[in-house]
């Protein structure tokens, strides 16, 4: 029978299977200082040692501030958060790890940046981590989802993870898209169709030539977002693409193995014929460059959109929802998204803070200057690697001249955890996931848009349509 | 974990779709080490009308008079019931561990996030379904009737309201075994170590690079 790629990752890591319970074998488990100590405490508490301890990758990033690194761990100000970051070093000291990139190594980093520049994420793996974007990784054709802190004890101690099989959901995307869309576009706009709870309880599978056309770095960007659409995972079959990106990283098959690993991850896609339980298509020209104006993602619109008047809601919860989202984000209904001016600027986070969302941002950003009204512009490369590569193409020079704060790496204003957030009331144009209220600091205000719409904005000092501003 | 069986409970109403994880529990509290204590800042940012950080005493704070879990009539709520789609983004357990620290056992909403509906289940609370019609008129009678209490039967899989309608639930049989049984999954999992090593054999000789 025709099988999705959903299928074969899920039947192919199957240990035991009772009454449509599954308990799936984990390959990586990825670490990070946040969700972890709690589940090394409760193996401490039970005496319990991880199965495998070359399964575990970790690095510390949700904490890490990114300025102040020549002081070391005692330029974190916050006691509490240099504290979560100790004890990650701690318990990884006591328990083990294939590897672990520790506060300012130079390969410390956003974790889902960290993995697939190591080649700690193949193709054909499940991988785990205890943080909702981990459906980043399925762009390799694995099978990766998010999970809680309990889950994170429990693969520990088990090398599994107890699930239920997901329903399938395919989205289509063919054409070729248009120039400044980029696979954050593609996110944005495929939420915006779907709804966030869209993909509750599905796998989703992106496919399509404009899907087959996106390089390593977009297709990351694009299953990152599955998740806001309300999809634990997101995946993408295996290519020439996904492959020539493993290739030669420090953790990928040497090579005895490489073309036993190659042969097999060439099966990695949905079989012709396989049947998904919905299907959902795009029109690749028909997206545009977009804008979230609200407080969920799925309140998204074109660049040369306007804010959604209420008539347009579709029932009454939703009413409530806009209601609440104009209040909160400072907005009447109807102003085009051209006029909405911002305060601060933020390129980086999981989702956007590869080498090539660098470059992009620095393409747009090159021989200009941050609008006067910008108070603050970050640019916070995903990983130590990525500012390294970056800096050895200048592009820390470009947005330097350009007026823009060139940090060290971590997951920063994304999640705001650190020092780096929006105060009450301010607009930022921001690269990351969530627009949700309080998400870059309490009464911040995040519109997402992709690194080439946010350097523009910087720029203009308010949204702007970036292909008429190259 | 707690086995969770039976409950009466006193409902609160929290009228709004896709409540996220950040509201559910801002981020500067997820900087703690423990798994307990989360519960004073449950909805911080809606429920104080101060900024609040981890250290605070939060009896002193400004407390945010319209925000419906503040209502001195949902005082010691255990049941909170909402809209759909509770529990999106982020995957912090810390939300759970929050709302079950503030007293709720049961969550009543027409959908869940994948992530939170599964962490709920792994610290004994109990994530119910039930239709947009339904959730609307449980809205509509919790808002009405002061002191409105359900009944929650996780062994017969019902809702039974005060005037006597009984709404039928769906729940995974492995899910609610172990609800019912307070059972630790890692326990459980732990009952199949033999397949759990044949299975990783077999694994590793298919794919040697995935165990380097």
């Amino acid at each position: 029978m025709a099988k999705t790629l959903y299928d074969k990752l899920f039947d192919s890591h199957v240990v035991h299977e009772e009454n449509g319970t599954a308990l799936i074998y984990i390959d990586r488990h990825l670490v990070h200082e946040v969700t972890s100590p709690q589940a090394f405490e409760g193996l401490r508490l039970a005496g319990r040692k991880p199965w495998r301890i070359s399964s575990i990758v970790a690095t510390a990033d949700h904490n890490t501030p990114t300025n102040g690194w020549d002081k070391g761990l005692a330029g974190i100000a916050d006691p509490v958060a240099r504290l979560q970051i100790e004890t990650l070093s701690d318990n990884i000291r006591e328990f083990g790890a294939k590897a672990y990139f520790p506060f300012m190594d130079a390969r410390q980093g956003i974790v889902h940046v960290v993995g697939p520049e190591q080649g700690a994420t193949l193709p054909g793996m499940t991988v785990v981590c205890g943080d909702s974007h981990t459906s980043t990784h399925g762009a390799f054709g694995a099978l990766a989802h998010g999970i809680g802190t309990s889950e994170v004890e429990h693969v520990m101690a088990t090398q599994c993870l107890v699930q239920k099989k997901s329903k399938t959901m395919q989205i289509l995307v063919d054409g070729e898209l248009g120039n400044g869309v980029t696979a954050k576009d593609v996110a944005l706009a495929i939420i915006g169709k779907t709804g966030t709870a869209g993909g509750n309880g599905y796998a989703i599978e992106f496919a399509g030539s404009a899907i087959r056309s996106l390089s390593m770095e977009g297709r990351m960007t694009l299953c990152n977002m599955a998740i806001e659409a309300g999809a634990r995972a997101g995946m993408i079959a295996v290519d020439d693409t996904t492959i020539d990106y493993v290739k030669g990283r420090p953790f990928s098959p040497k090579a005895e193995q490489w073309d036993a690993a190659v042969t097999y991850w060439r099966t990695l896609h949905s079989d012709a014929g396989a049947e998904f339980d919905a299907v959902v298509t795009l029109n690749a020209e028909d997206i545009q460059p977009q804008v979230t104006w609200g407080t969920s993602p799925e309140m998204v619109v074109a660049i040369d959109g306007r804010v959604p008047s209420l008539d347009l809601a579709k029932n009454e919860v939703q009413r409530g929802d806009w209601e609440r989202a104009y209040a909160y984000m400072g907005l009447t209904p109807n102003t085009p998204i051209s006029e909405i001016n911002i305060d601060k600027v933020f390129i980086g986070s999981c989702t956007n803070s590869r080498i090539e969302d660098l470059r992009a941002a620095a393409a747009v950003a090159k021989g200009k200057h941050i609008a006067p009204n910008i108070k603050l512009a970050l640019v916070v490369p995903g990983s130590g690697l990525v500012k390294a590569q970056a800096e050895q193409e200048g592009l820390d020079k470009i947005f330097i001249e350009a007026g823009f704060e060139w940090r060290e790496p971590g997951c920063s204003m994304c999640l705001a955890m650190n020092a780096d957030r929006l105060e009450p009331g301010e607009r930022c144009a921001s690269t990351s996931n969530r627009n949700f209220e309080g998400r870059q600091g309490q009464g911040g205000r995040t519109h997402l848009v992709s690194p080439e719409m946010a350097a523009a904005a910087a720029v203009a000092g308010h949204f702007v349509d970036v292909r008429q501003f190259v | 974990m707690n086995p969770f069986t039976k409950l009466d409970g006193l409902v609160a109403p929290l009228d709004r779709a896709n409540v996220d994880t950040d509201a559910i529990i801002p981020k500067q509290f997820l900087k703690s080490i423990k798994r307990s204590g989360f519960g004073p800042n449950a909805f911080d940012e809606w429920r104080y009308l101060d900024h609040g950080e981890p250290g605070m005493d939060n009896s002193k704070r400004k407390i945010n008079p319209d925000f419906v879990l503040n209502q001195s009539r949902y005082q010691g709520a255990s049941i909170l019931l909402t809209r759909e789609n509770f529990g999106c983004g982020s995957s912090r357990e810390h939300a759970p561990w929050a709302l079950e620290d503030f007293g709720f056992k049961v969550i009543i909403a027409s959908s869940f996030a994948d992530i939170f509906f599964n962490n709920c289940f792994k610290n004994g609370m109990l994530p119910i379904v039930l239709s947009a019609e339904i959730v609307d008129t449980l809205f509509n009678q919790v808002t009405a009737v002061e002191g409105y209490k359900i009944n929650v039967d996780l062994s017969a899989q019902t809702v039974t309201t005060p005037s006597g309608e009984v709404y039928k639930f769906e729940v995974d049989a492995f899910r609610r075994h172990c609800l019912l049984n307070g059972l630790d999954d890692i326990g459980l999992t732990m009952q199949q170590q033999d397949k759990i090593k044949v299975f990783e054999a077999k694994h590793k000789q298919a794919q040697p690079w995935l165990f380097a």
